[in-house]
């Protein structure tokens, strides 16, 4: 393996995405984002890529959607109010089934709100977040090492499904420096698609990039050919990769009375609450979403002694609490931890999902 | 678990004595985090950075029982001392940090003229690793010689390559 260096969360993932083999960035600076821009302003024309500081969020993700039409491995991101700005864009990449990553390092709170830490996107990127019917592929790192495993997998996730990932980080996440090992780099040939618009030779079928609600009667257009309709394959889409993709990690579900679900950095106060909790005689237990969406319903079956679950989130509305009511079919009382511009106390976790069993 | 906070004036490397130190921390095998301030700052006014190590994986990069703070201005050492634990050590720029500052009486006070040393070093930019050296000197967290291959590995990935700032480390060692 590569020697440890120690690298910030965002600068990590941005050298990760090059190893990727992805040769196309644009974006507009926010924090706690920047670093991201920063590093690759100089690091992508030495591996030979485009970079392009856009002149708005909005630019940036249509320039994303014209080089993954045409095949690239292409990203952009943003943090807050600038991830909202591409909400359009992410919707028009998952219309046209593109694969694109999207990384959003969230900050606090909705409108202006404040550059600190912060998980107040969940609802926006689990539900979709723009106009029409779609989600996006979610994955959620808790480390600086997860940055780069995670937005090499968001990649090849897109690539898989055609369709954007998204990458919630946060500014823990992204703002931290811890070590880590970096993987080799891996090439990426854009001509490999043969759906991407990159003109088409004499006798070839055109190639389509455009909205598919025009051609969604047409018996011709290939993928209602092969589908019937459009309904049907996007309904067959979502269902296979809530099916395959969901992910999550366990820590001491089994006999837990209480079992908290977190993510991102506060996931990771989380597991340590289980320990703190478990030399006190509480049997608290831990589950990690590593996919937002799909949320890992199936990691519930798991908690067979739990008498309630509780969410850790730095929200002051605990917005993960509705997955964990769907995902446990309403049947036990979900509390939530959370905390405000910074990451919940342990303490607090800990009498939250006490006063639970009352 | 070590929690150390590096605080001072924006512009005299405070992040990077962090950086440095959590290197050294990743070199001794550690599991170690650096997180920065990173609100709207101007030049001269004030940074600091927390850095952790620890044997077992690091929950929060966020410090709340601190065992070392390294004060380069009295702002600093005001807005920090708070948060420190009882028997921690505090090292000062007795430079700009006046003798008769209060400093709460259950922590231990390493004053270092640093800014003096660097200066009488030739190397008036290097006030942060005689602090570094300081802490080698009455901390157990790094030996003088670990703190001197993190300083050494630190510069070198940058292509910056200045003996005097060794010079300073030792300088801040025998203090």
């Amino acid at each position: 393996m590569a020697e440890k260096v120690l690298m910030k969360g965002n600068e990590a993932l941005a050298e990760a995405a090059l190893r990727a083999g992805s040769r196309f960035y644009s974006g507009y600076p926010i924090t706690p984002q920047t670093e991201i821009l920063e590093y690759l302003s100089t690091r992508m024309a030495e591996v030979g890529g485009f970079f392009v500081q856009a002149e708005s969020e909005l630019c940036g993700i249509n320039m994303v959607f014209g080089a993954a039409a045409a095949g690239a491995r292409a990203f952009t991101t943003s943090s807050g109010p600038g991830y909202s700005l591409k909400q359009e864009g992410i919707s028009y990449l998952a219309a046209n089934d593109l694969p694109a990553v999207i990384i959003d390092v969230m900050r606090i709170g909705s409108g202006l709100g404040d550059i600190f830490m912060g998980q107040g996107d969940y609802w926006q990127l689990t539900r979709g977040g723009g106009h029409g019917d779609y989600r996006t592929i979610v994955l959620a790192p808790n480390s600086v090492q997860e940055n780069v495993e995670m937005v090499q997998k968001a990649f090849d996730l897109a690539e898989q499904y055609l369709h954007p990932v998204i990458i919630a980080s946060d500014a823990g996440i992204g703002q931290m420096m811890e070590p880590v090992e970096l993987p080799d780099f891996k090439e990426h040939d854009v001509n490999k698609f043969d759906w991407a618009v990159r003109g088409c030779k004499e006798n070839e079928n055109p190639r389509y990039c455009q909205n598919i609600y025009y051609n969604m009667w047409d018996e011709e257009y290939p993928l209602v050919k092969e589908y019937g309709d459009y309904p049907t394959y996007l309904t067959k889409k979502y269902a296979t990769i809530e099916e395959n993709e969901q992910r999550w990690e366990s820590y001491q579900v089994e006999d837990a009375e209480v079992v908290l679900v977190a993510y991102g950095s506060s996931s990771r106060v989380a597991k340590d609450t289980v320990d703190t909790a478990r030399a006190q005689g509480f049997k608290l237990g831990l589950i990690r979403p590593i996919t937002l969406w799909p949320f890992p319903k199936k990691a519930f079956a798991e908690a067979k002694a739990a008498k309630a679950f509780c969410t850790v989130e730095v929200n002051i509305l605990g917005q993960m609490g509705d997955d964990v009511r769907l995902a446990t079919e309403g049947k036990f009382p979900v509390g939530f931890a959370g905390n405000f511009f910074a990451v919940p106390d342990p303490d607090d976790i800990i009498a939250t999902a006490k006063a639970l069993l009352k | 678990m070590i929690e150390i906070r590096f605080a001072g004036f924006g512009g005299q490397g405070i992040l990077t004595t962090g950086m440095i130190c959590a290197t050294a921390g990743m070199d001794l095998g550690k599991n170690v985090t650096w997180y920065p301030s990173y609100g709207s700052q101007m030049r001269g006014g004030t940074a600091n950075c927390s850095v952790k190590f620890d044997d077992k994986a690091i929950a929060s990069p966020f410090l709340k029982n601190v065992d070392i703070l390294c004060a380069m201005n009295t702002p600093s050492l005001d807005m920090f001392q708070a948060e420190l634990k009882p028997g921690a050590v505090v090292f000062v720029d007795s430079g700009v940090v006046p003798e008769d500052h209060p400093i709460r009486e259950d922590v231990k006070v390493v004053r270092v003229p640093v800014n003096e040393i660097a200066h009488k070093a030739g190397n008036p930019r290097g006030a942060n690793l005689v602090m570094l050296g300081a802490m080698a000197a009455h901390t157990d967290i790094f030996t003088v010689e670990e703190i001197t291959k993190a300083v050494e590995k630190f510069f070198k990935k940058k292509g910056i390559d200045n003996p005097k700032n060794l010079d300073c480390l030792k300088l801040g060692s025998e203090c």
